[in-house]
C-alpha cells in the first residue's frame, strides 16, 4: 500500500466508503446515522484524489450495512465505492444503485408541497434514464440530483 | 380494497377517458337519479372555491346523496394545528367519499394514501384539477363529436394556467395540434413543450392574436392574464389588452369553432361574443355537473353499465 492511502488507517473488519464527493460527506454521515453510532469511525475529509480533485472517505469498524441503507446514498454520491472488509481484506466491492423510489431521503424544494407541511415521508422517483433529475411524487416538482437536499 | 381515488387524470388511458365521457353523457341525458341514495359525500374545501364546490355538491345532490363538509378553512381544526391526515381520518368515519380542495400541492395524493374512503381531487394548489380537465374533455367531445385530430388554440396565461397544462396532457391520446398564444412572460413552460415533443404532439407558438391566427381553430381555449403574475407592471400594461378576444376577430373562424374558458372571466372575452354561436363557456360550466357526477360514481365503484341500467331516474 502506498503512503497516501494510509492517510486513513486500515480497519480489520467493517465497511469502507470511498470516493465520496467532499461536499456530500456530511450528507452521507447523516443518511447512515453515523453520528448516532458507537462504532469506531475514521473520516478523511478533503483528501487529494487524482480522479476527483478532492474526495472524502469513511471507514466504519465492525459494521455492515444493508443494501437498502447503502443504496439511499446513491442520490448524493452515485459514484461512491463501497468495500466490505474482513481481516483487513476487501471481500466485496460494489457500486450503489439508485432505488426506484427514494422514500424519506430527499427534501422537496417546493414550500407549498404537502411533504413540507405534514409529518410525513417524502417520495421521489427519477425522471431521466441517467437519474440526474428526480421528481417529487406529491407535487411533481423536478429536482436536479446535484441540487438535492436531504431531509433532516 | 383497491383505492379508487381520483388524484389526476394525466395517467388515464384513452379508454378510461372515453369511458368517463360515455358515463357523463348518461348523466346529461338524465341528471336526476337516486343512484347515490344512502351515501354521504363530504366536500372539504381547505381553500375557498365556490364554483367548484357548488358543482360537486349539485352533482352529489342530484344523485340522491347527502352532502356534509365545509366551504371555508377558517372553521376547521386545521387552524388549531390539526394535520390533514387527522382531518381526513375523522371525516372518513362519516362519509363514503371525500371531495377535497386544498391549497398545498400533493395534498390529494397524500389524502388518498391515508384515507380508507376514496378521495376526489377538486384541486391541489397549482398541481392538479382533474374534474376541470374532465369537463373540458367532455365539452370538446360534445362540440366536435370527437377528440381526435383537433386544432386546439390556448390563449393567455399558459405559464401558470393549471387547466391548460392538464388538458394538454390529457389530450395526448388524441393526436391534437396545439397553438399557444401568450406573452413571453406567460409562455407555455419548456417542460410542457418537451412533453409534447416526447409524445409526438405538434404545436405552434404565436405572439399575435388576431383573426388570421385563430382562423384554423376548432377549440379556442381562453384564460385570464392576471396582473399578479407579472414582476414588471409596465409589461403587464403593455400586453394586457393584446390577449382580449373581440367579436370582429371571429370573422374568419371555422363554423365548428367553440370558445371555452374555465371561468371566471373578467374582460378577456368581449361580452357581445356571448350571443354568438361560438360562445360555449356557460355550457362548459354546466358540463361540470355531468362530468363530476361521472367522477363521483366512478370512485365509488359504480360502473357505466350500472348507470345505463339504473332505474332510479326521476324528473
Amino acid at each position: 500500500m502506498n503512503k497516501k492511502e494510509m492517510m486513513v488507517a486500515a480497519i480489520e473488519n467493517g465497511t469502507v466508503l470511498d470516493h465520496i464527493p467532499s461536499e456530500r460527506l456530511f450528507d452521507v454521515v447523516s443518511l447512515l446515522h453515523l453520528d448516532k453510532m458507537s462504532n469506531a469511525i475514521t473520516i478523511g475529509y478533503n483528501l487529494k484524489s487524482a480522479a476527483m480533485g478532492t474526495k472524502s472517505i469513511i471507514k466504519i469498524a465492525d459494521k455492515y450495512f444493508t443494501p437498502e441503507e447503502l443504496n439511499q446514498l446513491s442520490v448524493v454520491a452515485p459514484d461512491i465505492t463501497l468495500c466490505v472488509i474482513k481481516d483487513y481484506e476487501i471481500i466485496e466491492k460494489r457500486p450503489v444503485i439508485m432505488p426506484e423510489e427514494l422514500v424519506g431521503i430527499v427534501r422537496c424544494p417546493n414550500p407549498k408541497c404537502i411533504t413540507n407541511n405534514e409529518p410525513m415521508r417524502t417520495r421521489f422517483r427519477s425522471v431521466t434514464a441517467d437519474k440526474e433529475v428526480i421528481r417529487c411524487c406529491y407535487c411533481n416538482r423536478d429536482v436536479k440530483r446535484t441540487d438535492v437536499r436531504i431531509v433532516e | 380494497m383497491k383505492n379508487r381515488s381520483l388524484v389526476t387524470i394525466a395517467g388515464h388511458s384513452r379508454e378510461k377517458i372515453e369511458y368517463l365521457i360515455k358515463m357523463a353523457q348518461e348523466f346529461e341525458r338524465h341528471p336526476n337519479r337516486r343512484l347515490l341514495a344512502g351515501k354521504v359525500v363530504a366536500t372539504l374545501f381547505f381553500e375557498p372555491s365556490t364554483r367548484t364546490r357548488l358543482s360537486f355538491e349539485t352533482a352529489a345532490n342530484r344523485l340522491g346523496a347527502r352532502v356534509i363538509g365545509f366551504a371555508d378553512p377558517k372553521v376547521t381544526s386545521g387552524t388549531k394545528g390539526e394535520t390533514l391526515k387527522d382531518t381526513i381520518m375523522m371525516v372518513s368515519n362519516y362519509a363514503d367519499v371525500i371531495v377535497m380542495r386544498h391549497y398545498l400541492e400533493g395534498a390529494a395524493l397524500y389524502a388518498s394514501e391515508v384515507a380508507p374512503v376514496p378521495i376526489v381531487n377538486a384541486g391541489d394548489g397549482a398541481n392538479q384539477h382533474p374534474s376541470q380537465t374532465m369537463l373540458d374533455l367532455y365539452t370538446i367531445y360534445q362540440t366536435q363529436g370527437t377528440l381526435d385530430n383537433l386544432n386546439i388554440y390556448m390563449v393567455g396565461d399558459l405559464k401558470y394556467g393549471r387547466t391548460v397544462h392538464s388538458l394538454l396532457m390529457a389530450m395526448r391520446h388524441f393526436n391534437p395540434t396545439f397553438h399557444f398564444i401568450a406573452p413571453d412572460e406567460l409562455a407555455m413552460p419548456a417542460a410542457y413543450k418537451r412533453y409534447c415533443e416526447e409524445q409526438g404532439i405538434s404545436y405552434v407558438e404565436h405572439q399575435d392574436f388576431d383573426a388570421d391566427t385563430i382562423s384554423g381553430a376548432d377549440i379556442l381555449y381562453m384564460t385570464r392574464v392576471q396582473k399578479e403574475r407579472f414582476a414588471d407592471l409596465m409589461e403587464y400594461e403593455r400586453v394586457k389588452d393584446r390577449y382580449l378576444l373581440k367579436k370582429d376577430m371571429l370573422c374568419k373562424a371555422r363554423e365548428n369553432m367553440k370558445i371555452l374558458h374555465p371561468l371566471p372571466r373578467v374582460n378577456e372575452i368581449e361580452y357581445s361574443i356571448d350571443d354568438t354561436p361560438y360562445a360555449y363557456y356557460f355550457q362548459q360550466a354546466q358540463n361540470g355537473l355531468y362530468a363530476r357526477q361521472a367522477l363521483i360514481c366512478d370512485v365509488l365503484g359504480i360502473t357505466l353499465d350500472d348507470v345505463i341500467k339504473d332505474n332510479t331516474i326521476y324528473q
